[in-house]
């Protein structure tokens, strides 16, 4: 079984027009979307969910008015700031360490277990998706990453599937890092700018240090061309092999807006710059 | 006053709109807060004039003097400390930095050690106050960076702080404590549905907030009717063009590519200070 994982550093660079398209093309495999703080690929897969499930992680502290003597012993200890000065819990900057709890003198805090977002298992006209709902302002995306990455091998195992494509989400942090772990490559979809090719750099370096080997493929590569160039130079210098470029095509948000991925829709030109990358993906993973 | 420009979704255009706002305003500070992929500098080009690396807290045990009693990996939620037989280990990259093991270890033996996460560096670049934070690559835990980069603002008389795209923990410690919010989106069913994530965060935190709309001619009009419907202020809409991509592209602000723009953008920190002073 291969896992194979889209990211881009940089936000908004195409990397679920991409992971949608995959999931047109390839044939006997799990789709999980990774970007659990800002999951978009159900818009393109309609998913009919099959399974719902509460996501547990961690423990909020909750205190016992009754047994608290306000004697600020957990505002001392804690140092997220999470306990304002009328002793009441900012759940917002909590990290759910349980100082405060072990610390209050009068055992007046209680550590709760928290429910802190939702997942998914779900049935698309392209198989199971794989997904997740982060609750609003909570933590912990990285254990959430892990979790239905772990499902969405369970359920390849069970139903006999022999690809994982993972959505991952932007940035080059701790759902970043989750959603590595394991993966046989790792797809960086940048765009010809500055800020794109330099974020494009971070993630690859990311890669690298958990021993991820990637590709790039340049999305909307003929806004500027020149900097077209100046990636695949960086790509070339860094024995980086670059999938494939995709034009700027007004039919990617079309589709979009119709629930449809690329290659759904019509005739366009991204779609034929997507088949040809697929293609040559397909054949470096074996599929 | 601080002003927080933000997106559920990436790639909206927060770093254009915080960077031109800037720009059109006199004696005004930008932190860039994106500290996992900061872009800003690409368009101000600071001359870096202080540079600090930023640790958290890590335990050190001292095994002459630990017991390998367990205490330390009891009172530890991220499982970051572990007694295995007459070893105590650490592991380092999945501490929060809480201080618990060390304040409960009954002998002393847990010292705690700065632990290198990222580096902030500030400047000066295009006549304003800079700062931004970098995240060391591998390091997964952002928000003791941006708390550092934020510990830079002056406040007085306006502070612009430019967001990681998400609606978790970054980007909560980063516009945490911000009197107002520009909440950057797109006009498609990805930047509305991320967009809709945004304003429940906005919401639970209790920061006032308006929408800028980028690239108002692609996509469709549900956007600008859940603005409507909602009572989201839309303080500006900026079309997609060319002209506009392909400067960004560049590392060049909008408001110097299209100098038309200056305008449009004081306005647009006008309508921040009006909604803002009847919040």
């Amino acid at each position: 079984m291969k896992e194979l994982l889209v990211i881009s550093g940089k936000g908004g660079t195409g990397k679920t027009i991409v992971t949608g398209s995959f999931a047109s093309l390839a044939e006997n495999k799990v789709v999980v979307d990774c970007d659990v703080d800002a999951a978009d690929l159900h818009l393109l897969l309609a998913p009919k969910v099959k399974e719902a499930h509460l996501f547990k992680s961690g423990q909020q502290p909750v205190i016992d008015e009754a047994k608290c003597t306000r004697c600020g012993t957990c505002r001392t200890v804690c140092r997220f700031d999470a306990v304002t000065p009328e002793i009441t819990i900012s759940h917002i900057d909590c990290e759910g360490c349980g100082f405060c709890a072990f610390a209050c003198p009068e055992h007046a805090i209680e550590m709760v277990e928290n429910v802190s977002g939702e997942w998914y298992i779900s049935e698309t006209r392209y198989g199971p998706l794989v997904h997740a709902r982060l609750g609003i302002a909570e933590e912990n995306s990285g254990k959430l990453v892990t979790l239905v990455k772990q499902k969405a091998r369970d359920v390849a195992e069970e139903s006999g599937r022999d690809l994982i494509l993972i959505d991952g989400s932007p940035g080059i942090g701790c759902p970043v890092i989750a959603s590595l772990s394991g993966v046989d490559c790792a797809v960086i979809v940048t765009e010809p700018t500055i800020s794109g090719l330099h974020d494009a750099g971070r993630v690859v370096e990311v890669a690298k240090h958990f021993n991820v080997p990637v590709k790039v493929v340049v999305n909307k590569f003929d806004l500027n061309t020149e900097m077209t160039g100046r990636i695949e130079e960086y790509c070339d210098k860094n024995g980086i092999g670059v999938l494939g470029k995709i034009p700027f095509c007004e039919s990617v948000v079309h589709a979009m807006v119709e629930g449809k991925t690329v290659i759904e829709y019509g005739k366009n030109e991204a779609k034929n710059a997507i088949l040809k990358i697929w293609k040559i993906l397909a054949e470096d993973l074996g599929l | 006053m601080i002003i927080a420009v933000a997106s559920g979704k990436g790639g909206t255009g927060k770093t254009t709109i915080a960077v031109s706002l800037a720009l059109v305003l006199l004696d005004v500070q930008l932190l860039d807060c994106d500290v996992e992929e900061p872009n800003s500098h690409i368009f101000i080009k600071p001359v870096i004039t202080d540079k600090e690396s930023v640790p958290i807290l890590v335990p050190r045990v001292d095994e002459k003097k630990c017991t390998f009693c367990g205490r330390c990996s009891k009172v530890c939620a991220y499982n970051a400390i572990a007694v295995l037989g007459t070893h105590t280990l650490v592991f380092p990259e999945l501490c929060h930095g809480c201080g618990a093991c060390s304040y409960f270890c009954p002998e002393g033996a847990i010292e705690e050690v700065p632990r290198d996460i990222g580096t902030v560096e500030a400047g000066i670049g295009c006549n304003l106050r800079f700062a931004h934070g970098i995240l060391n690559i591998g390091e997964a835990m952002s928000p003791p960076l941006i708390r550092a980069v934020k510990r830079h603002a002056d406040t007085e008389p306006v502070t612009i702080i430019d967001a990681p795209p998400g609606t978790s923990c970054p980007v909560i410690a980063s516009i945490k404590g911000s009197d107002f919010c520009i909440l950057v989106t797109e006009p498609t069913p990805f930047g509305l549905n991320d967009f809709i994530l945004s304003v429940e965060v906005l919401r639970k935190i209790q920061i006032p907030f308006g929408a800028v709309i980028n690239r108002c001619d692609i996509g469709n009009d549900e956007t600008v009717s859940y603005c409507n419907k909602e009572d989201i202020p839309v303080l500006m809409e900026i079309p997609f063009r060319r002209e506009i991509a392909m400067a960004y592209s560049q590392g060049t602000p909008i408001v110097e590519a299209l100098p038309e723009y200056r305008g449009r953008f004081i306005d647009l920190y006008n309508s921040v200070l009006r909604l803002q002073s009847v919040k």
